[in-house]
């Protein structure tokens, strides 16, 4: 036993010294600190800024910050990998994924419209124009009405039509 | 009989089919083989008598401060999907068939980029950790350069590697076309679970989000499970510091997992209670399948191995002895074991795996071969560790489903493929891609 219980103490010695020591060489910030860069929206809608928009002002900021990519009215593609983004049929495997026939969350349109575009300008977009554009591109796919305004509250009500058709693959892994 | 020369008829008796030969004949038993293939493929005539070349009559150039490959390795290159910088993504591909050994040179190192390359100074980037965390905390790179470090070989492999193999029709492409979206390197940095354990986690976090300082500000959610398990802050490449296309100054390394979740020019690090289904991964990254429904967060970059060598784009200078080689390697742990065909599946011999063989990472594998010039199809299929096996392209198409028509060879109709790869080899020696 005596043998045994030095064993057990010098594996708890040997354990606490392979424990990595905090190396403290991060600076102590706030939340405050790091929000500018804060952009994460979650499909429950925390995260999303003040502001509203409706698809009719949604469509004058797509013809003027949109529309040379993806087309007039979203459903083709004008630029080399600016994909349609209203419309289409999920019907082989290499079908192109749209807002309408694919996404699972409207938070998501908002998402990558507010973090990501446009292409050559992205984060110019003020936080109504991002809202304006969602609502349009909502309406175009005929997900919300024409006269549907979209904001922080209603934005992550938006019952997506494809959102139950998506498998976990390795659900272990989560 | 002596060890030896049982040894001998052994490591040339055929163990498969077309030729192929025990792969215990590899190693270090060349003279054993010089000796039987003696006859075969040789042409009879005699060699010419050696002299001095040019180059070993004069003096050589100067060292350089930065070594490159000789002018006659010129070829070897990436291959690009945007060769005239159209202004959208653009990718390299890694010329699988002109390399071998497990490591990516850092300048072959495949790599995609959605908005392009940002040219990041060091001494201005900042990595911020906060969210669900006790402390919120921010490191310069130099701060995380002073962390204590690991160093593991790592392949990544883009999400959509090998997607012109969901063609209906097999695409007569090379292997850098079909398979160039992968790679392998030796990453040093500072594991993840090194800066949280200094942050401090809050229960409640089930998640973290990563982010880069690209244009895009491409974002990705990550089990807050793989940040405890290898996940690493990457700062240094096979030695040296990251390549601008792989993440300069720092990006995520998630061992085993697909490439875009890797966030290269990583700025930024959320804990949070549940995934932000970020574009990239409730979109891009989640697999159609046959019925309509799609896959989500797959994650895993499953086991899989093609040949290298011989391979599309090559020919057989006649019959005689090859080396069929190639490269496998599984997300889930290390490879176990690779099989090889030359007669299309009908008949497979264990190929010799080059050691170490190493979790997450390339391993090479190497098939003796006598090739009697009579047609062959080459397959490889691997096994990994935890008994996955790579599947076959038929059981895979049963469940994944192809495309209804041949897409454009640069196209991503789908992604994770990983069955198998084949190479049919004529009479005259010129290589084909084929369904078998």
């Amino acid at each position: 036993m005596f043998t045994r219980s030095v064993f057990v103490v010098a594996l708890v010695l040997a354990a606490g010294a392979a424990r990595a020591e905090p190396p403290g060489l991060g600076t102590p910030a706030s939340e405050a600190d790091i929000a500018a860069w804060d952009i994460s929206i979650m499909p429950d809608g925390t995260g999303l800024p003040a502001g509203r928009g409706t698809p009719a002002e949604g469509k004058a900021v797509y013809a003027r910050k949109c529309a040379a990519c993806h087309g007039d009215d979203g459903t083709k593609s004008v630029a080399p990998g600016a994909g349609p983004l209203v419309g289409g049929k999920i019907d082989r495997i290499e079908a192109v994924k749209t807002i309408g026939n694919f996404y699972g969350y409207a938070t998501t349109v908002f998402d990558f419209i507010r973090r990501a575009m446009p292409y050559n300008e992205p984060r110019t977009l003020t936080n109504d124009e991002v809202y304006a554009v969602t609502a349009y591109l909502l309406a175009a796919n005929k997900i919300i009405g024409e006269n549907d305004a979209i904001d922080a509250h209603s934005l992550p009500r938006v019952k997506m039509p494809n959102r139950d058709n998506f498998i976990i693959r390795f659900p272990d892994r989560i | 009989m002596s060890a030896k020369k049982r040894l001998r008829g052994r490591s040339l008796e055929p163990v498969a089919g077309n030729g192929l030969i025990d792969r215990r004949a590899l190693i270090g038993r060349g003279i054993a083989f010089a000796g039987a293939m003696t006859g075969v493929g040789a042409t009879g005539a005699s060699a010419e008598p050696l002299k001095d070349a040019p180059w070993s009559l004069e003096t050589g150039a100067v060292t350089p401060a930065l070594q490159t490959p000789s002018r006659f390795e010129k070829h070897v290159v990436r291959t690009l999907s945007n060769p005239d910088n159209e202004f959208r993504n653009s990718h390299a591909r890694t010329p699988h068939h002109l390399l071998t050994g497990t490591v990516t040179p850092n300048s072959l190192h495949f790599s995609i980029n959605h908005s392009g390359l940002p040219d990041i100074d060091p001494a201005q980037h900042r990595l911020a950790i906060h969210g669900l965390v006790k402390q919120p905390l921010i490191y310069t790179v130099e701060a995380l350069a002073r962390c204590p470090m690991v160093s593991r070989m790592a392949f990544l492999e883009c999400g959509g590697n090998s997607a012109p193999m969901f063609s209906n029709e097999p695409i007569q492409a090379s292997v850098q076309a079909l398979h160039g979206l992968v790679s392998c390197a030796e990453w040093t940095g500072v594991k993840l679970s090194t800066l949280l354990e200094e942050t401090g986690v809050d229960p409640k976090a089930k998640w973290f989000i990563a982010e880069g300082a690209d244009s895009h500000a491409l974002s990705r959610s990550v089990p807050l499970k793989k940040g405890f398990d290898d996940a690493m802050i990457a700062l240094y490449q096979n030695g040296e510091r990251l390549m601008p296309g792989n993440g300069y100054p720092m990006r995520l390394l998630l061992p085993g997992y697909e490439g875009n979740m890797n966030v290269k020019f990583l700025r930024r690090i959320k804990l949070v209670d549940a995934p932000a289904m970020s574009m990239y991964e409730s979109r891009t990254y989640s697999q159609l399948l046959p019925d309509g429904r799609a896959y989500r967060f797959y994650f895993l970059q499953e086991v899989k191995s093609f040949i290298t060598h011989p391979s599309f784009g090559a020919s057989l200078k006649g019959p005689g002895f090859y080396e069929i080689s190639g490269l496998a390697y599984s997300g889930a742990g290390r490879i176990a074991k690779v099989m090889v065909s030359a007669d299309g599946g009908k008949s497979f011999a264990e190929a010799a795996l080059q050691a170490p063989v190493l979790p997450k990472a390339f391993t090479r594998f190497r098939m003796p071969w006598r090739w009697d010039g009579s047609p062959a199809v080459l397959q490889s299929r691997a096994w990994d560790e935890g008994g996955n096996v790579q599947p076959t392209r038929a059981e895979f198409v049963a469940l994944r489903g192809e495309t209804k028509s041949p897409p454009p060879v640069l196209g991503f109709p789908n992604q994770h493929y990983n069955a198998l790869t084949s190479w049919a080899i004529d009479a005259s020696g010129g290589i084909k891609h084929v369904y078998a």
